[in-house]
């Protein structure tokens, strides 16, 4: 194998078990193999996780008194916009923080599975501290048991609120719960039926949240008698219910398959690979890192038809942008804009079935925006953007009008200047974009850049070549 | 969120490409030319959940006095339509409209299993999916899907803004959002960036995803110098009032003189969500929308394009019917569409007002579903066939 190749599968383990190589480490990974780098990824992710943490007991008081207690509704006016515009300020403040982790963080691993988690677990909520603990349950739990992190999300607040559990009372059960647990966190549709998620629903009685946000069980609410689920027959609750969840081979399957379309390749799944990673998932009694083990030293892994063939969600695309060209922003929100102008707001997935992915992050203006973001970085330039307003965040604060944020970024060279110092000016170009791209470079397109590049100095062709080959198409591809 | 859920879609096989997209959705390729030619929709979100009450009043009904003691609009301010309708003060230009008849209106349109989140309701009116199920695209994306390929529309769908909506995203055709063209020419016009992309388009990439990038960015580049030539053509002289709709509209009208084979032009207008002190917010937004919508009709009415143009208003619901205790309203359920046009078949008020002695707990039944209003608009104005798009058959309107 070329150095060009190993570097390639490399580079294919890095971007896809994590956020893409960073410059400033590079010249202590270039020569490692992919065996190596897992194992080093691993292990890097192996301790538990610090929380990341925006709110202070007195947010946790404001917030608390909104539960079962106190209905929303009948916090006064004035409270309520209070309770929102705080809520709003620490989501965003809690995105960015998780955004700075998934760039800095050695334990890349955790932070691209927990990705993966934050999208399969989608919770939309205006409650920041539900929001944060359920972060930190997905967080956690990224590379443990699949039991344990389904357990912990079922009994999250977050989750409770978000799919109506506390209005599933024994009397009245309402079957959002149940439903979404049936059909987008474990069996998939089509292999569970409706009188499945009735009976389900019933079980899940009584299963709600306190005022701290804590899990309860109500056992007034709870509908004791007989239900049969899937096969099964007893006076089932809640915990029963993924129990027998997580009995079924399906599970193992579905969650398999959801995997490798995420960190193998969207579009071609093949079922035998996914039947086998699923049982093997299943037998493993649903050990998270063995799944992801198989998946990230299986040779299919690294077959040409897997490498550079996943466009970059909006979040990979800039964690992997500042990873390879560190730069430092004088207004980190202007990152909130440029998620919700690429279509990826992290704590704000669209609904209750994550981000679809794929092609679906692309179209004329996302493009756009993104073949044009790193000149863009690189002049500090505005960003002038009319995309809207989020009403359910905004609660009719305010009206309508475009977001305008000065970009105002400084490039830190100097990093890449190191990594690339032994290349030849006549090799640059193309030793960046084996650097830079996972598709192979074709001689038409970097003829094309090199036509373009400014050659004063060592300094500004570098500088040209980096940031004409991010704004590429070939640059949204991992 | 929803309770129920059909399970009608069948998840594929393993390998399916798109997990989410029910396979009707898949399965309706059919390349050929827009039949529309020359027709034109233009919709207007209202975005953030307009107050229909306060925007068509009931003059004569009490409880809509007794509901709303601070913020119901006064039956002698309230202009008069019919003995029972009046208009938001602000909207003197569409009583005008509604005079000469180039208006209609739609009470009562909603959706079974109403969602109060804006975001969720406002998929719901985007992708036209049924309120239990996530679709991924868009019903005018799907119509472009169905009904063009790029080589015979440049732009068949434009987006004033910066992001495409996902009501204008199909499977494989999705519309051009622009500001501006001529900003949006600026960004895609240079050299460069021409010879780089069609150098890409021109490699053999298949089906692979870097070849939809590769497309996509040829089509931008393409779309955004055919709109910006066509902006140029004939470029309306009408005075609009200085709001961002205003200005948005005098594009689309640049652009409709200009023959550019546009089909939808979409635009959106908030936010609506009025929790406080909703009156001057409201009449601010009327007011724009009023003044816009005025300008535009008597635009293409002196260029004789009036008739070629469907207007149509939504908002991701209603209020409720009840008045809050900030001088607002909260979430609702079902709303009024306006339609203008020189077009209408049947014009003025299309139905009863809303009965506000039936309630579902303080909001409005929906007597017709919006799929409805959309199938009605795919058929008898875009001449396209709805249901393949829509995913079933829906009853039809006899207002186009």
């Amino acid at each position: 194998m070329t150095l060009v190749e190993s570097q390639r599968r490399l580079k294919h383990l890095l971007w896809r078990a994590g956020f893409g190589p960073a410059t400033i480490d590079w010249p202590k990974w270039r020569h490692r193999s992919s065996e190596e780098g897992w194992e080093i990824l691993l292990q890097q992710s192996m301790s538990p996780p610090e929380e990341l943490f925006v709110t202070d007991d007195v947010v946790r008081g404001l917030f608390m008194g909104v539960g079962e207690f106190v209905r929303v509704e009948e916090l006064s006016p004035e409270e309520r916009r209070q309770q929102r515009a705080q809520s709003r300020k620490l989501l965003q403040s809690l995105n960015l923080m998780w955004l700075e982790e998934m760039v800095y963080t050695s334990a890349q691993l955790r932070e691209k599975v927990a990705l993966f988690w934050h999208g399969h677990f989608a919770s939309r909520n205006f409650n920041i501290v539900f929001q944060q603990d359920l972060l930190h349950v997905i967080r956690r739990h990224a590379l443990g048991n699949f039991g344990d992190l389904l357990r912990a999300v079922s009994k999250s607040a977050a989750m409770l609120a978000f799919l109506n559990n506390q209005q599933n009372r024994k009397a009245k059960p309402n079957e959002n719960f149940a439903r979404e647990v049936m059909e987008l966190f474990t069996l998939g549709r089509g292999h569970y039926t409706e009188n499945d998620i009735k009976e389900a629903a019933r079980a899940f009685t009584g299963w709600g949240f306190n005022w701290e946000g804590a899990f309860v069980f109500r056992s007034h609410q709870h509908d004791n008698g007989q239900k049969t689920i899937l096969g099964h027959t007893g006076r089932f609750d809640g915990d029963d219910v993924l129990d027998i969840l997580l009995e079924q081979r399906q599970t193992a399957r579905f969650i398999a398959q959801k995997m490798y379309r995420f960190f193998v390749h969207e579009e071609k799944v093949p079922p035998e690979r996914v039947e086998w990673l699923g049982n093997r998932f299943y037998e493993s009694g649903y050990d998270i890192s063995a799944l992801l083990s198989d998946i990230f030293t299986a040779e299919w892994f690294y077959d040409a038809e897997n490498i550079g063939q996943q466009i970059k969600s909006p979040v990979l695309l800039w964690v992997g942008l500042r990873r390879a060209l560190p730069i430092t922003l004088d207004d980190p929100e202007v990152e909130l804009l440029l998620q919700r102008a690429l279509g990826q707001v992290l704590m704000h997935p669209p609904n209750v079935a994550g981000w679809p992915g794929g092609r679906a992050w692309i179209d004329t203006a996302t493009l756009m925006l993104r073949l044009r973001l790193p000149h863009l970085l690189a002049a500090g330039e505005a960003l002038d953007l009319d995309i809207g307003q989020d009403d359910d965040v905004r609660m009719g604060q305010g009206r309508a009008e475009r977001l305008r944020r000065r970009l105002n970024a400084t490039p830190h060279w100097e990093p890449l200047f190191e990594a690339f110092a032994d290349t030849p000016n006549e090799a640059l170009l193309s030793t960046l974009a084996h650097f830079l791209w996972q598709v192979p470079p074709s001689e038409a397109q970097l003829g094309i850049i090199s036509r373009h590049l400014q050659t004063a100095s060592r300094e500004t062709l570098l500088q040209t070549a980096v940031l004409h080959l991010m704004a590429t198409p070939e640059y949204q591809m991992c | 969120m929803l309770i129920r859920r059909r399970t009608f879609i069948k998840t594929a096989s393993l390998a399916a490409v798109s997990l989410w997209m029910p396979r009707f959705l898949q399965a309706y390729a059919r390349p050929g030319a827009l039949p529309t030619k020359g027709r034109i929709l233009v919709i207007i979100q209202l975005s953030g959940g307009n107050d229909g009450l306060n925007t068509v009043i009931p003059i004569r009904n009490d409880l809509y006095y007794r509901a709303r003691p601070r913020i119901a609009i006064k039956t002698a301010e309230a202009l008069r339509l019919t003995d029972e309708a009046a208009l938001h003060p602000a909207l003197s230009g569409l009583q005008r409209l509604y005079d000469s008849g180039d208006l209609a209106v739609l009470h009562n349109v909603g959706y079974p299993n109403p969602d109060r989140s804006h975001f969720r309701s406002m998929d719901i009116w985007h992708s036209a999916s049924p309120s239990d199920q996530y679709w991924y695209t868009g019903w005018l994306g799907r119509y472009l899907d169905a009904q063009c390929t790029p080589q015979t529309y440049r732009a068949p769908a434009v987006e004033m803004g910066d992001a495409v909506s996902l009501a204008l995203k199909g499977e494989r055709q999705k519309g051009l959002a622009l500001h501006h063209p001529a900003d949006l020419y600026a960004t895609t016009r240079s050299d460069y960036f021409a010879e780089y992309a069609a150098a890409g388009a021109t490699q053999l990439h298949g089906e692979a995803p870097i070849g939809y990038l590769y497309k996509t960015m040829t089509e931008a580049i393409a779309s955004a110098a055919y709109i910006f030539e066509k902006s140029q053509v004939k470029p309306s002289s009408h005075t609009y009032p200085d709001t961002k709709l205003g200005r948005q509209l005098k594009t689309v009208a640049s652009l409709i003189l200009g023959d550019a084979e546009t089909a939808v032009y979409y635009l959106s207008i908030g936010s609506f969500d009025t929790h406080i002190n909703q009156l001057l917010q409201h009449e601010r937004l009327l007011r724009e929308l009023d003044g816009a919508l005025s300008a535009f009709a008597a635009d293409l009415k002196a260029q004789h394009r009036w008739n070629d143009v469907l207007i149509m208003t939504f908002s991701e619901f209603g209020r409720r019917v009840a008045q809050n205790a900030s001088g607002g309203t909260d979430h609702g359920t079902a709303n009024q569409m306006f339609f203008l046009g020189g077009g209408l078949r049947r014009k003025g008020l299309l139905n009863d007002l809303p009965n506000l002695s039936d309630l579902d707990q303080g909001d409005l039944k929906f007597s017709i579903d919006f799929r409805q209003v959309y199938a009605t608009v795919l058929e008898r104005w875009l001449g396209a066939s709805a249901p393949p798009i829509l995913g079933q058959p829906f009853a039809l309107l006899d207002f186009v």
